[in-house]
Formats: C-alpha cells, structure tokens, sequence
C-alpha cells in the first residue's frame, strides 16, 4: 500500500466545523470519495490535509523526481489530465487517483556491451515498433515531453534526438499507462540516453587534461598551504582575494595564473 | 528549389545507400531536399480493414506536418512509404465521416482533408525536371549496362495511387533511358518480392525472387533497379538462400534507382553507400568501368 489513511479523517472535521479555518474549502474526490481541502493546496498537500500519509509516492515535492504521478479528471470534461501531485494545486470537483507507480518491464543488458548502433534499442525494446502515433503519451506527459516525437526519433534510429527529446523526463510513468501499443517509454529514453552519453556525445578533451594535471598533484601545494594556515590567515586571505568583475569579459584572467 | 522531403525510418538506418545519393543528385540538380520537422513513421503498411482508423493516424499526421510548414507537395523516395501516405491521403480527402473521425481524434493538430499531394522522387524527374533535362545533367553515362526495370508492387498498385499505367508502365523505362542506360523490361516487372511474409515465411518466398530474377536473366538483364527497401531486403535474403540451395542458381546485383542517378550525374562513388548493398555490386560496374 502506497498511501494509509489515517483514523482521523481531518478533512471531513474541517468540514463539519467552518469555522475553524479562515481559507476557503473547497471539493475534491480522492479515489472516489469526497473531502473538503483548502484552496490554494496542491494535490498532496490537499490529500495529506485530508489524512493520506504518503509512504512512498512522495519523494522531492519539488517536482523533479517523479514519484508522485497524479491522474484527475474535472466535471463536464471527458478528457483525463495528468500533473505532479507536488505541483499541482486542486481545483473544485477534481477526481485524483494519484499513480506513482506504472508496471512495465526493463529490459536487462550489460551496458559495456552496447555500441550506439540504432539496432541495440531495437533488440532490447522490438515492442517499439507497436506505436501507431496515437500521440496519447505526449498529451499524458506532466514535463511537456514530446513523447511521440521522442518515440519516433528511435524508430529511426535517432538516438541523439530521442535522448536530447526525453531529457525533461522523470520516470513518472504516465506515458506508458496510456500507451495501447504497450510501450515502456521512459525505459527506453533512459537507454537512449545512457547510449547517447557514453558513447554519442563527444568527450570534452580538456576535462580529461584536467584530472590528469589534479592527479599529477598540481594543487597540492596550495592545498596543503592552506590546511597548514591559522584561522586569521585563511580569513585575511580571502578578503583579500581576487574577485571577478562583473563586467569582465571572455578572456579576462585573475594576477595570478599560477592555478588555472 | 525546395522541396518538402519525407524519409521513412528504413532510410535513416538500412538504407542510407537509397537516401543518401538522392540528396546529392538532387543538389547536383538544383533541388534541396527539406527533411519536414517531427515526422514519425509513415505507417509501414497501409490496414486494409475499413474500420481500422487508428492506424491511419501517423501517416496522416506527417502529412499535417507538410501542411504546416505551409507547402503542397511532399516527396518521397521509398516505395511503401509513398503507398502508405498516398492511401491515407485518399481517406482524407474522399471519406468525409472518416476524415472527421480522424480529425477530431487529433485533436492538437490542425484539421486535414487531404490538401497535400504525396509524389514519389521518379515523378519529380518526370514531371518537374524532364527526361530531356535530366539526361543533358549525366557527366557519366551508364552505358552498357542492361538494367532489368522492376517496379514491385506498391509503386504500381492499387490504381488510385499508381505513380504510372500499372499495366504498362514506362516511368523506370524512362529513366534509366535518360542516363544512358540499356533498360530491360521483363514480363515479372510488378511481381511482389514477398514483402511482409518475409517474416512469416522467410525461406519460401524465396521462390519469389526465383521467378523475379529469372525472368530479368531470360530477358538479358545484368543488374536490378530498386525503388524500395523491402524489395532490397526480400529479393537480397532470396538470392542468397537460393544461392545456398541450388547451384544452377544465378543472381544479379540490384541498385536503387538514386545510387544510379548520382552514377550517372557523375557524383563519387562514396554516396552510394555500395557497401550496404546486398552481395557485390561494384564488380559489374568496375567491368563496365563506371567505376575505378
């Protein structure tokens, strides 16, 4: 069980008693059944008001981990609308079913033996092929992702368009609980990526050069002079230190270059 | 000159050597191929169910794409691709309760009625640049080089979206005349390579490509000219199962029509992609010194 509901249902006292609470109330179904939240909530703030204690289903509330997936349909609309539960706030009359969890599988590989070929995709995900472009998974995606769009990129084997389409996916899962052709959307973008960053993407020569100069012990001696200096120093030397101007332009360097 | 180009999945990965040297022909020729934004899969097989509207659906959306970018042609350069579209296209603008049913169900794109017309890249050297053109552009004339003209099916059937008389059609004939080439036409010309069995059926329909290739050798042909990656995988897979089974057996190497074209415009040889053609291609053309 994701969400318990807790013994007292708050929500149904602040119904029965107004006049403790200021902010206005409003009517929202969660799962079916009906509670009074205050406007103004979001969806899981309103369904903890409400008394649900999220378990799991619940991770940044920041928007951005996707664990709280919510599907909810309003009043005279015949279309289902999907948001983050974290993000969204409730609106009178929503049905919410909040879903952070889609069942689909992942295909298993060892990832050293993938080359960037369009076919590694294939083999692992052939039910890629099943789409129809219903377009259902772009219109379910909370992030705005171009699901279909995405989907579409690595039919043809485009492998760095369909990473740099899914890069605002979080996993949610909602794309592939729409999905008649029964596809594992967000399994295979993450392929697509892992592909496309280790093998695609071209690898900056300069950071490598860095790490080697880091390990070669370039900074050693500024580090050690430093863990070896007294408080007073190490606070004199950084109000000292140099600071970029705002205005600097592109190639401005610091005095001294000895670091860089 | 731009034109509103589709490319077809197939293109973009097994069959570069069909896309790649159409590109450069037809730069050589004064034409830019403009790939459409978002274009999804053309369908892969027109749904012979009446009823079966869904699949429509992404042909018809890429078709939505060539009308918002506000052209009204789109050109296409494989064969299934082209059927697929052009079929789609025709439930567009002829089946108004279909038309509607598909129209609302997409919902977040424009509404469509079949105002963009789909032609295959054969009908824009016929009808746009001209035999007559075309063969003053060849630097290096295929000459000598008997090609048997096959068609397959989907460039010729059903009626409605034939790009020529699929009885008597003439447009390959026409084509690889204005390249200098020696066009053989052989009564299998429109014989289905097998198409989709291939999967049920891998080995039998190799007897497809049997009577295909037969009938070209009987008729004096040394090479095959290809609209169609389909054709390419089934007639290739054919000839070497065939190969394998019987060794009276002769094959022949078959191109794609664009791999001739930039032949013969004199393009370099690295855009035909030959290495992806099936068996070994360049030998007949390295005899016919079109090649070095």
């Amino acid at each position: 069980m994701i969400v318990e509901e807790k013994k007292s249902d708050r929500a149904q006292a602040a119904g029965k008693e107004p006049e403790q609470s200021a902010v206005k109330l409003i009517p929202v179904y969660v799962m079916g059944k009906r509670y009074e939240v205050p406007e103004g909530f979001t969806i899981m703030k309103a369904m903890e008001y409400a008394g649900y204690r999220f378990i799991r289903g619940c991770g940044c509330r920041g928007g951005t981990c996707g664990a709280c997936g919510t599907v909810y349909r309003k009043p005279g609309d015949y279309k289902i609308q999907v948001a983050l539960a974290c993000q969204k706030t409730v609106e009178p009359d929503m049905y919410i079913t909040q879903m952070p969890f889609f069942p689909v599988n992942r295909a298993s590989y060892e990832f050293s033996d993938l080359t960037s070929a369009p076919e590694e995709v294939f083999k692992l995900y052939p039910e890629l092929f099943r789409c129809v472009a219903c377009n259902a998974c772009s219109k379910a995606c909370p992030q705005g992702v171009e699901v279909m769009d995405a989907i579409a990129a690595l039919k043809r084997g485009d492998i760095s368009e369909a990473a740099r389409l899914s890069f605002e996916c979080i996993q949610c899962g909602l794309c592939t609980s729409r999905c008649f052709g029964e596809l594992a959307q967000y399994h295979m973008f993450q392929l697509a990526r892992r592909i496309y960053g280790a093998r695609i993407l071209v690898r900056a020569e300069h950071l490598a050069d860095m790490v080697k100069a880091v390990d070669q012990g370039k900074y050693d001696g500024i580090l050690n002079e430093l863990k070896n200096m007294k408080e007073d120093e190490l606070k004199e030397l950084y109000k000292q230190r140099e600071v970029e101007p705002v205005s600097a332009g592109e190639n401005w360097q610091p005095e001294d270059t000895r670091y860089l | 000159m731009s034109l509103a180009y589709y490319p077809g999945c197939t293109l973009k990965t097994k069959a570069r050597n069909l896309e790649e040297p159409a590109v450069a022909s037809l730069e050589a020729l004064g034409y830019e191929l403009e790939e459409i934004t978002r274009w999804n899969c053309c369908g892969a097989a027109y749904s012979l169910a009446d009823d079966d509207l869904i699949h429509q659906v992404a042909p018809v959306r890429n078709l939505v794409r060539v009308k918002e970018s506000g052209m009204s042609q789109m050109v296409t350069l494989c064969a299934v691709c082209l059927n697929t579209l052009k079929r789609a296209n025709l439930v567009m603008k002829a089946d108004e309760e279909k038309r509607n049913t598909i129209n609302s169900f997409m919902d977040e794109e424009p509404d469509y009625d079949g105002e963009v017309s789909v032609v295959h890249l054969l009908e824009v050297l016929r009808d746009e640049i001209g035999w007559e053109t075309l063969s003053e552009k060849v630097r290096r004339p295929l000459h000598d080089l008997r090609i048997a003209a096959y068609y397959g099916c989907t460039l010729l059937r059903p009626k409605d979206v034939a790009i020529d008389d699929e009885a008597n059609p003439t447009i390959l004939r026409d084509f690889l005349t204005a390249l200098g080439a020696t066009p053989v036409e052989f009564p299998e010309f429109a014989r289905c390579c097998g198409s989709y069995q291939v999967m049920s059926d891998p080995d039998g329909i190799s007897e497809y490509a049997r009577v295909i290739f037969d009938s070209a050798l009987s008729h004096g042909a040394e090479a095959l000219v290809l609209t169609c990656p389909l054709c390419d995988y089934d007639l290739g897979r054919g000839q070497q199962v065939l190969m394998k089974k019987d060794n009276s057996f002769r094959g022949m190497p078959m191109f794609y029509f664009t791999q001739l074209l930039a032949l013969a415009l004199g393009l370099g040889s690295e855009v035909c992609h030959f290495e992806l053609n099936h068996g070994d291609p360049e030998s007949l053309l390295r005899a016919k010194k079109l090649l070095s």
